[in-house]
């Protein structure tokens, strides 16, 4: 149980806004301390970790560059034009549309798309694009809760998305760990018993989408009242 | 022998970190100016000699980094970019050109994956085909680098400063999803998995078989919310609960177990801040004022695909 202890210093850190990189650290210390390690090798392990997951910031750090300059030249201001000519097009479809083509696209092992890539220079402006052609000036609120809506239809559609081509790193894990209990498992039947829940995941979001749609309106008409 | 390997981007990746790191150290107007410049100096070095430095140095490093940003040493520049009415000329003049380099890095990422890690020549390989959709993300943002900044007749220095910029936006949250990886790492060399999995088999009913599903799709989404990583928690909560339960006991199927289990453990995923480059990350990207906007927005549905996975594996798992 006493090892359970990071897990508290991460809840009581996180609850009570601290720095999170030092509610990290400190929880990675105690956990670490009272498995009996010392702090140089809690540094180490640190530094092993580390090293071997660069991969996790290394598409945003590459990625800004050319967002940045793309967005200093006009991207977002353009997403939002093309977006405000198409007609019967909501923030929520713009939405959806894209968890759809996310979802397909890394089924068939095509990853593309991300935060920094998509999100931030294309998918949220035209989704604010959307809702501002429909409704003009939106509040900030509701700027924030569309921006925050297109980031979960990211993470969406890459989750329930990944698991349906086998030769994706979950795939291979769950081979591997089967592998070495001796027991017999197909990647194929794992694969396909990923899309149901991929399908129920596409309907959760088009659901949240339609719920956004009518809180942008419903705003909207409160604004236009008051 | 690999033309292309990973570790050059990680190097060009350094490269460019230090150069943030630089702009700052000369950028007089900077609030935290040498705090900053050192915060980015400290990860370009981790980034460009990752590999051959000893693990304990890099570990006193990140320390570094740590107590910089604990200190609130690491702060944006206060550099202004351009106006709206800027950008909105610009959008106007560039017109749809200015998306060809964005759709460039896809596009690379679709030839990456479907062709460019099958070239070979002998044993001569372009890249390294375990990691073929990282190298070809990385070939196909420099590609797009270049191709912007002759759309738009930008000056050298501009894809750094700018770059710069959005990645001062992010601050030092753009280590967290490292650290928390790190973090996770610990739990699993300290047996913490163990003590969860122990936990949630001796206090549930796990003799009836719904049970036992239940147990199973709600350890793997609590594990995933503690380590913020659902692998990490496949291999505990399926060896604690998983096969012994479902597949011995009651005699389940393991691909159906696994495949929806690992979902479960996703929508795990969707509702932590220890997932960091997935919930925190983007949101700093996004400019939220509350950090938690992603987890709020996505907790609606990670119930509903939950419970949807629960339903699913109880109905098929002991019948295919």
């Amino acid at each position: 149980m006493i090892k359970l202890i990071g897990i508290l210093v991460v809840a009581v850190g996180f609850a009570f806004r601290f720095n999170t990189l030092l509610v990290v650290l400190a929880a990675g210390v105690v956990t670490g301390l009272v498995a009996g390690l010392s702090f140089h090798e809690i540094m180490t392990l640190f530094g092993k970790y580390f090293v071997e997951n660069r991969y996790m910031t290394m598409p945003v750090v590459l990625m800004v560059p050319v967002i940045g300059l793309l967005e200093r030249h006009g991207l977002q201001e353009r997403a939002e034009m093309l977006i405000r000519r198409a007609a019967a097009v909501t923030a929520g479809r713009v939405l959806v549309l894209y968890c759809a083509v996310r979802q397909i696209s890394i089924a068939l092992g095509v990853n593309i798309g991300g935060h920094a890539g998509a999100v931030r220079p294309l998918v949220a402006p035209m989704a604010e694009g959307a809702a501002r052609a429909q409704h003009g000036a939106l509040p900030e609120a509701t700027v924030e809760r569309i921006r925050a809506h297109a980031a979960a239809a990211e993470n969406i559609g890459n989750f329930f998305g990944e698991d349906i081509f086998i030769a994706v790193g979950a795939i291979l894990l769950m081979k591997g760990f089967f592998d070495a209990q001796k027991i017999e498992v197909g990647v194929w039947s794992m694969a396909l018993w990923g899309i149901p829940t991929a399908v129920a995941a596409f309907a959760a979001m088009w659901w949240r989408a339609r719920v956004l749609d009518r809180e942008i309106a419903q705003t909207a008409v409160e604004r236009g009242l008051s | 022998m690999k033309i292309l390997s990973v570790e050059v981007f990680y190097v060009i990746a350094g490269v460019f970190l230090a150069l943030v790191a630089a702009r700052t150290a000369w950028d007089r107007a900077h609030p935290k100016r040498w705090g900053t410049a050192s915060f980015w100096a400290l990860l370009a070095v981790i980034f460009v000699f990752g590999k051959i430095l000893p693990p304990a140095i890099v570990g006193y490093l990140v320390l570094a980094m740590v107590v910089l940003a604990a200190a609130k040493q690491v702060a944006r520049s206060s550099e202004t970019s351009s106006t709206r009415a800027e950008r909105t000329a610009e959008a106007g003049r560039l017109q749809n050109r200015l998306f060809w380099p964005a759709l460039l890095i896809p596009a690379t990422a679709i030839a990456g994956s479907l062709v460019l890690d099958r070239i070979h020549v002998g044993d001569v390989w372009l890249m390294e085909p375990r990691h073929a959709s990282l190298i070809s993300l990385g070939l196909g943002a420099l590609v797009a680098v270049a191709f912007a900044r002759r759309t738009t007749g930008a000056r050298v220095s501009e894809p750094v400063q700018e770059g710069g910029r959005l990645l001062q936006t992010i601050g030092w949250a753009l280590i967290l999803p490292q650290m928390l990886a790190a973090l996770g790492g610990i739990f699993a060399q300290a047996g913490v998995g163990v003590v969860v999995a122990d936990l949630v088999g001796r206090a549930l009913p796990t003799q009836f078989p719904f049970v036992a599903v239940a147990a199973y799709c709600l350890g793997m989404a609590l594990f995933t919310i503690c380590m913020g990583n659902a692998f990490a928690a496949f291999a505990v909560i399926t060896g604690g609960i998983g096969l012994p339960l479902i597949v011995v006991r009651h005699g389940g199927n393991p691909a159906i177990m696994a495949a929806v289990g690992m979902l479960s453990g996703y929508c795990g995923t969707l509702l932590t801040p220890m997932a960091a480059n997935f919930n925190l990350v983007p949101a700093m990207l996004l400019e939220l004022r509350d950090r938690n906007a992603v987890i709020k927005a996505q907790a609606p549905m990670a119930v509903a695909i939950w419970i949807f996975n629960v339903a699913l594996m109880y109905v098929c798992v002991y019948r295919f």
